[in-house]
């Protein structure tokens, strides 16, 4: 099943100074239970193409279809909460743990249907935390936090932008097993965003390399990293081995 | 007060462009022209309001207070020319202000009907919503930014934009009516405020002028409060696309259509 068809996708940015492009006309294709890990230099247009799937932006030309459909034509509410997203930064909401994982099913009077507790052994944390200020959580707990909230939604895509770039090894360990493992149960689609080729061949899915808007690079994760075809693929993995990644 | 004892109070601003001149504060020209404009705006008003209140006539009291709003938003707006049609959103903020306060002071008979009453105090209300209005939009896009983070992720699990943006609304329009309730706290034990002390002067028993100051601080209270909210809700759409999405910083509007 066809999830996201990506055609010819421009976006413009203003960093304050000049517009530059953050996309250059990028087409691809994603299909329902993928794990594509995607890569690329800062500034490669990665974390603006996963704005772009669940609407927090659109593009200036293209188009994005969602199972089968025009992504504008969709209500922007259903199809956020359909397509979940995991930031960077874990930003927790103002209020408890429990307000925070009730936040999405509560926007649309759910309350009833969620166990908060049952979402929070989910993803690894103590039912206990449950009446915690979240913000006094620790930056995993936090990015747990962050994970449930979004699965209260019951999402069937999930964007996640360096979901554990942020935390130390132990912890981003845990919370890529974690996702590894319910992506696998729930056969949830993934589009993931990391630095960490290690990681990437971990997920071991398709990979694609970004390079100045493009997509220079798609593929078997396996395949990308060890045979890189575009120069431009080429040189990144080269630069993030030179960093002592692990291939 | 006589036309000498007034002339004298110059001295003030004479005194003020001495130690400008002396400390090289370079004020002596704004003092000069903000000096001849009160001068002549006052002098103005005054003839206008002596006009109005032997006239007594509700067309001449409704356009002098439309002015005031006119002038009030106008100044306002300036805070906010990032927003599109901020000056409609202003006047519209300050006149359902300034509805609201007249509704209750003339519907419970707590102000007579006249002139006399009705203008100075429009003048009080007008002037404090201004001054909020200026405050709430200097803050509303600072602090937007401020919580850019928190607004994406909830916008990112279903919340509309008015869901997103309502922590950040609450804690502007906080801001923006603080500075009265603190002032409600002190009044009297620092200063005596301007009505009071301008009704004592002229002659009335400060008992009275007491309970006189004491419904300007209140209906200033809620003034502050009703200016911030309407303007809140009339203004931070403006900082959204309609599919509920967060625009980059600067572009409040489409720049297809800017």
């Amino acid at each position: 099943m066809m999830m996201f068809s990506l055609d010819d996708l421009w976006k413009s940015r203003f960093d304050g100074k000049e517009c530059f492009n953050a996309l250059e006309g990028l087409s691809a294709s994603v299909h329902g239970g993928d794990i594509v890990t995607i890569v690329g230099p800062s500034g490669s247009g990665k974390s603006t193409l996963l704005l772009l799937l669940n609407r927090l932006e659109d593009p200036d030309r293209g188009r994005i279809t969602y199972l089968g459909r025009d992504l504008r034509k969709w209500n922007v509410l259903d199809l956020r909460r359909q397509v979940g997203m995991v930031f960077q930064q874990s930003v927790m909401l103002s209020g408890t743990v429990r307000e925070n994982v009730l936040y999405g099913p509560r926007l649309v009077g759910r309350e009833c249907d969620e166990d908060p507790e049952a979402l929070l052994r989910q993803v690894g944390l103590d039912s206990s935390l449950a009446n915690r200020d979240a913000r006094d959580l620790s930056g995993g707990q936090q990015q747990r936090v962050a994970l449930a909230r979004v699965l209260a939604n019951d999402p069937a895509v999930l964007l996640l932008d360096e979901p554990t770039s942020a935390l130390d090894q132990n912890a981003a360990r845990g919370i890529e097993e974690l996702l590894l493992g319910m992506q696998r149960e729930k056969g949830l689609t993934c589009l993931w965003v990391t630095h960490d080729l290690a990681q990437a061949l971990r997920l071991d899915g398709e990979t694609w390399v970004l390079d100045c808007g493009r997509l220079v690079e798609a593929g078997p994760t396996v395949e990308v990293l060890n045979q890189p075809q575009h120069p431009a693929a080429r040189e990144y993995l080269r630069s993030r081995l030179e960093r002592g990644e692990a291939r | 007060m006589s036309i000498t004892a007034t002339v004298l109070t110059l001295v003030f601003i004479g005194l003020t462009i001495l130690l400008s001149l002396w400390q090289r504060l370079g004020l002596e020209r704004d003092l000069l022209i903000g000096t001849i404009r009160a001068a002549v705006q006052l002098t103005l008003v005054g003839y206008v309001l002596l006009v109005v209140f032997e006239l007594r006539d509700w067309p001449y009291i409704v356009l002098m207070v439309m002015v005031m709003i006119l002038v009030a938003a106008q100044n306002a707006a300036r805070r906010g020319n990032q927003i599109p049609q901020v000056f409609w959103k202003v006047l519209a903020a300050i006149t359902a202000t300034e509805v609201m306060a007249m509704l209750v002071m003339l519907g419970l008979e707590i102000i007579p009907p006249t002139p006399q009453y009705v203008i100075p105090i429009s003048g009080m209300v007008v002037g404090n919503a201004m001054i909020v209005a200026g405050l709430l939009l200097n803050r509303l896009q600072a602090e937007i930014e401020a919580g850019r983070q928190q607004i994406m992720v909830a916008l990112s699990l279903g919340a509309t934009a008015r869901q997103a943006v309502l922590p950040v609304l609450r804690k502007t329009v906080r801001a923006g009516t603080i500075p009265i309730i603190d002032n409600l706290k002190t009044v009297g034990l620092v200063q005596l405020p301007g009505m009071m002390t301008g009704l004592i002067i002229a002659g009335v028993s400060p008992e009275v002028a007491v309970r006189w100051q004491l419904l300007i601080m209140f209906s200033l209270t809620a003034v502050s409060a009703v200016c911030a909210i309407v303007l809140a809700f009339l203004t931070y759409p403006a900082l959204f696309t309609p599919a509920h999405q967060l625009r980059e910083p600067g572009r409040s509007r489409d720049p297809a259509k800017s």
